[in-house]
């Protein structure tokens, strides 16, 4: 059969040769984690939709001029972007096998993570607490739901950075263990690219114009 | 083959190394990112509450620092580049790009005509009573 | 403490419900005593429930596919008898709350625990052997994906019998699935039934997009692999793109209706039309979802059987791939009524008729494929013959429906129900009973009995056109969708035609049951050749029936589309080569355990028993991290164990 490889090349993305180097399982497991993430990048999607259509649905009730404070979402993107920083330091001690630099890195990530949550929730219970509820409006809906999404993500990447991190103290550098740190720096770092379209279409443009 | 085993796609053993995404970064690159971020976020957060710009200059302005923040969080913290063996992770990428520009753009634009051609929600709800 | 839960929620009061009821707890315990009886509870424990093999979890799908089919069937058969019944001053035997909830039941359950586990069934167990692989990326995420869908399925099933099914369609549309027009548990059940589904199936669509794309045997590029394989990528891609967004939307409205948010209400500034948007952008895909599949079916069958290579294999991938892209363009012609005007609608309009090119391109190279070759009309070619011309008038009925002012007059009434059933069943349905005649042998060692398959073939299409024919012309007339009663007595004799059409699919059913039994009952006779039945093409026939847990004792070579044909008109001898050792999977119960506390939990959440919720949140969250303590889910088996195992196989084929 006639080969026109940049055809195929076009459709998939691949190349001939791939398959012949059969990929480790670390390879399977990131790359299969990195199509989850890209799974979830669309959820959000669907919840910024929603945003961007029911934001001027505010039903007589406060809008996002009165109610977000830009220096707070400055603060929890300091947070956010750190510990990104941090978490990749982490991943390059795991490359060297330094097991002291990895400890480091992932607890003031976890660190970071934590500040951040509590400044999120300092928000949603100061809005609650003026009547700005998730309940509002369907403007406040969105906000809420969105907003909370990605805090759940986080509170979630912290259980399991905990969970990660006892169990490395247990073990060590096990292959196991670097591939979980892999999916687990992936998903750090996506949560920080899904707050940048947050701080940006929710904090900024939704608070200032 | 190196692999002792014959199917290395299963094998546990071999050894790790952080390579599924080609390579996984350095010091440095993590730095340029991060500086390259901060200025990014700082430049976004120093605009938005601009008095001199038109309203619809700040928001293009806060798309395009967006994109490019997350430019320079794919190339710099995922290591996402266009090495040949990346091939298929930068296409997934592209693809669901897509997928979302048409869900968030098209959504956008179908409820803005149809806000524009019904009658809104609560006058229908007069309406009834 | 039970939340909304009380003894009244079961209706003892409605016989028909009660009745049924009865049969399946009847049922449930003559397989459960008959499991203790011959002591098979190890067996099924082991080499089933905790079995992370995607051949059995293919099965399995399968099996819950075909159980969820019959439940589905029931209801529709019983709408058609109620409007048989209902005409003019006659009432029929359904009131209205009870109709409304069957046909929202037949819907959901047909599309989400009938048409989707058949076609990830069967993607489960043929696209792995199909690229040379040894299992799935992940072997122990299938299972939960599995036991994920399982879970939903149960717990549609037991509103059943437990508190009501929703009244609202099979895809809730608010502002009627909203507390205060639905305020009873059967939207909960449908919404949490249908979140854990989902979870499982986006979960399973990760898992083969990664498999097609880092486990193909060596020498199998993309432009090498089988159009199942491609179609089968294109649906995992789908999924992964189109879940995501059932997810949100469903969230969306469950927050509505938990925590009073306002997404879709009528007041709070809530916009109903969002949620038909939102779950349109999942619903349009969802359908390539289920036809692409069915068309890497009909492309394997038709090849195997004219015993010629696809025609335009290149044509057929392309095909695939566009629309894979344009699914994700057409959603609004759902809702052309709705009312955004000119310009939305002329676009949508105008993209749904661009994708009915590349299926038009499709079945011609089909058509070509056969044209030439020496076809055997064996039962699953019956069945693509019938897809061919069966699909095809639904889709130029799809492409009326998709002009905007056809659709004003049209959308909602009968010929939209005839439109959307004549290419599920005519495509689906028959691409899955084509799949699963075809796939058997490799399954179970036996080839299904052929006669009686192809008698279920005849009345499945008869019946078909019998049922949904008439619909078009009551279209036409003016009768609507859903509806449980009408006055005008003109619409009687379609209507009774429509029940003889259901009528002839039971008997088709029945005789697929008959034909199931009977061949499992002379296995010993239909097992002649079974390792490759059919002469095939591809490489699932190049192993035993049934393959053994590695699939390939040695890794194949793929150097064609036609892999497993080529080698076999090559007279050399195979060269020896000795056993490599091979790391399997170890079987796992977290998928078993972690759907047990889906069920538990989704359950709670439906009655507002929110311990239970929480407390099953956690268990799982707990047996996630329980389960990642154990880092040896791996075995090996040694070249010796390999040659054992190949000789026992060998003798007993």
């Amino acid at each position: 059969m006639e080969e026109d490889i940049s055809v195929d090349a076009a459709i998939a993305g691949s190349y001939p040769e791939e398959s012949e180097a059969l990929p480790t399982r670390q390879h399977v497991t990131g790359f299969g984690f990195y199509v989850y993430l890209l799974s979830d990048g669309i959820l959000f999607a669907a919840l910024f939709a929603a945003f961007a259509v029911l934001r001027g649905a505010t039903d007589g009730g406060p809008d996002g001029h009165a109610l977000f404070s830009a220096r707070n979402a400055f603060i929890e993107t300091a947070c956010l972007l750190t510990s990104s920083f941090t978490c990749g330091i982490a991943m390059l001690a795991c490359d060297r096998r330094n097991r002291f630099m990895t400890l480091v890195g992932f607890l003031i990530t976890a660190v970071l993570g934590v500040m951040f949550l509590t400044l999120e929730i300092r928000e949603f219970s100061d809005l609650v607490a003026r009547g700005a509820g998730p309940d509002r409006s369907a403007f406040l809906s969105s906000f809420f739901t969105l907003v909370s999404t990605h805090g759940i993500h986080v509170t979630c990447g912290l259980l399991w950075l905990a969970v990660l991190l006892v169990q490395f103290l247990g073990r060590g550098f096990t292959p196991a263990m670097m591939r979980r740190f892999l999916c687990f720096s992936l998903f750090w770092h996506v949560l920080d690219v899904v707050w940048i379209g947050i701080f940006t279409f929710v904090y900024l443009i939704g608070g200032y114009l | 083959m190196t692999n002792p085993l014959h199917d290395p796609r299963r094998a546990n053993r071999s050894t790790p190394s952080l390579q599924a995404h080609g390579h996984h970064g350095s010091w440095l690159g993590y730095v340029i990112g991060y500086g390259v971020a901060i200025l990014l976020t700082v430049a976004a957060f120093a605009i938005a509450p601009s008095k001199h710009m038109a309203p619809f200059s700040i928001e293009a302005a806060l798309v395009v620092l967006a994109i490019a923040q997350m430019i320079v969080h794919l190339i710099f913290f995922l290591h996402i580049n266009t090495a040949p063996e990346q091939k298929t992770n930068v296409m997934a990428f592209g693809a669901t790009m897509l997928i979302i520009a048409i869900v968030v753009i098209g959504s956008l634009w179908i409820m803005s005509h149809l806000a524009a051609n019904m009658a809104p929600m609560d006058h229908l709800m007069n309406m009834q009573r | 403490m039970f939340g909304k839960l009380t003894l009244q929620a079961i209706p003892f009061d409605q016989p028909i419900i009660m009745g049924t009821c009865l049969a399946i707890i009847i049922g449930i315990l003559a397989i459960l005593g008959l499991i203790t009886y011959k002591r098979r509870w190890a067996w099924l424990w082991t080499e089933w429930l905790t079995t992370v093999d995607h051949k059995r979890i293919g099965i399995m799908y399968i099996l819950l596919a075909a159980v969820m089919l019959l439940r589905g069937f029931s209801d529709a058969i019983m709408m058609r008898s109620q409007q048989a019944l209902a005409s003019a001053n006659a009432q029929g035997f359904l009131p209205p709350e009870h109709y409304d909830q069957i046909f929202s039941a037949h819907g959901t359950i047909m599309i989400f625990f009938m048409a989707m586990p058949f076609v990830v069934g069967l993607m489960n167990f043929v696209m792995p052997l199909q690229i040379g692989a040894r299992d799935v990326a992940f072997p122990v995420l299938n299972s939960i994906s599995f036991w994920l869908t399982a879970a939903g399925a149960l717990l549609i099933n037991i509103s059943l019998g437990v508190g009501e099914f929703a009244r609202t369609g099979w895809l809730a549309y608010p502002p009627l699935s909203e507390l205060p027009f639905s305020p009873g548990v059967g939207v909960d059940y449908y919404l949490w039934s249908l979140q854990i589904s989902g979870v499982g199936t986006l979960l399973s669509g990760v898992n083969l997009v990664t498999t097609i794309l880092k486990l193909r045997a060596p020498g199998m590029t993309l432009s090498r692999m089988p159009v199942f394989t491609w179609t089968a990528l294109a649906a995992n891609m789908l999924i992964i793109a189109a879940f995501p967004i059932l997810t949100a939307t469903f969230a969306m409205l469950l927050a509505d209706r938990y925590l009073g948010m306002h997404f879709f209400t009528n007041d709070g500034g809530g916009n109903p039309m969002m949620y038909i948007n939102l779950i349109w952008t999942w619903g349009h895909p969802e359908v390539y979802i289920l036809i692409l599949p069915a068309f890497g079916i009909f492309s394997e069958v038709i090849a195997t059987f004219s015993r010629k290579p696809l025609f335009g294999y290149r044509s057929m991938v392309v095909a695939t791939m566009v629309i894979t892209l344009l699914a994700f363009t057409t959603w609004l012609h759902h809702f052309f009524t709705m009312g955004s005007g000119a310009d939305v609608n002329g676009f949508f309009g105008i993209t749904t008729m661009v994708i009915a090119i590349p299926t038009g391109v499709k079945i011609f190279n089909w058509l070509f494929t056969m044209y030439g070759g020496r076809v055997r009309f064996t039962s699953p070619v019956l069945w693509t013959i019938g897809f061919m011309v069966t699909f095809t008038i639904g889709g130029m009925t799809g492409v009326l429906l998709a002009v905007p002012p056809a659709d004003f007059v049209l959308h909602n009434s009968l010929f939209l129900i005839a439109h959307f059933h004549n290419v599920i069943i005519g495509g689906v349905v028959f691409g899955c009973f084509a799949g699963l005649t075809y796939w058997f042998p490799k399954a179970f060692g036996f080839r299904l009995h052929e006669g009686l398959g192809k008698a279920a073939f005849w009345f499945w299409l008869v019946g078909f056109y019998l049922a949904f024919m008439p619909l078009y012309v009551l279209g036409f007339m003016g009768m609507t969708r859903r509806m449980n009663h009408y006055d005008d007595p003109a619409w009687l004799p379609y209507l009774l035609v429509a029940e003889c059409g259901a009528v002839c699919i039971l008997i088709g059913i029945l005789l697929q049951i008959a034909q199931l039994v009977w061949s499992i009952r002379k296995r010993d006779q239909l097992r002649t050749n079974a390792r490759d039945p059919w002469d095939g093409r591809t490489l699932e026939w190049s192993t035993t029936s049934p393959p053994p847990a590695y699939n390939f004792a040695l890794l194949p070579k793929a150097d064609t589309v036609d892999a497993f044909w080529e080698a076999k008109q090559e007279v050399a001898e195979p060269a020896e080569q000795a056993y490599e050792s091979i790391e399997m999977p170890k079987n796992s119960w977290l998928g078993f355990a972690i759907s047990f506390f889906a069920v538990l939990g989704g359950f709670g959440m439906i009655w507002h028993i929110f311990w239970m919720g929480v407390l099953s949140l956690l268990a799982i969250v707990a047996l996630l991290g329980w389960y990642s303590w154990d880092e040896d889910d791996e075995y090996e088996l040694t070249p010796y164990d390999i040659d054992r195992l190949e000789r026992v196989t060998i003798h007993a084929g």
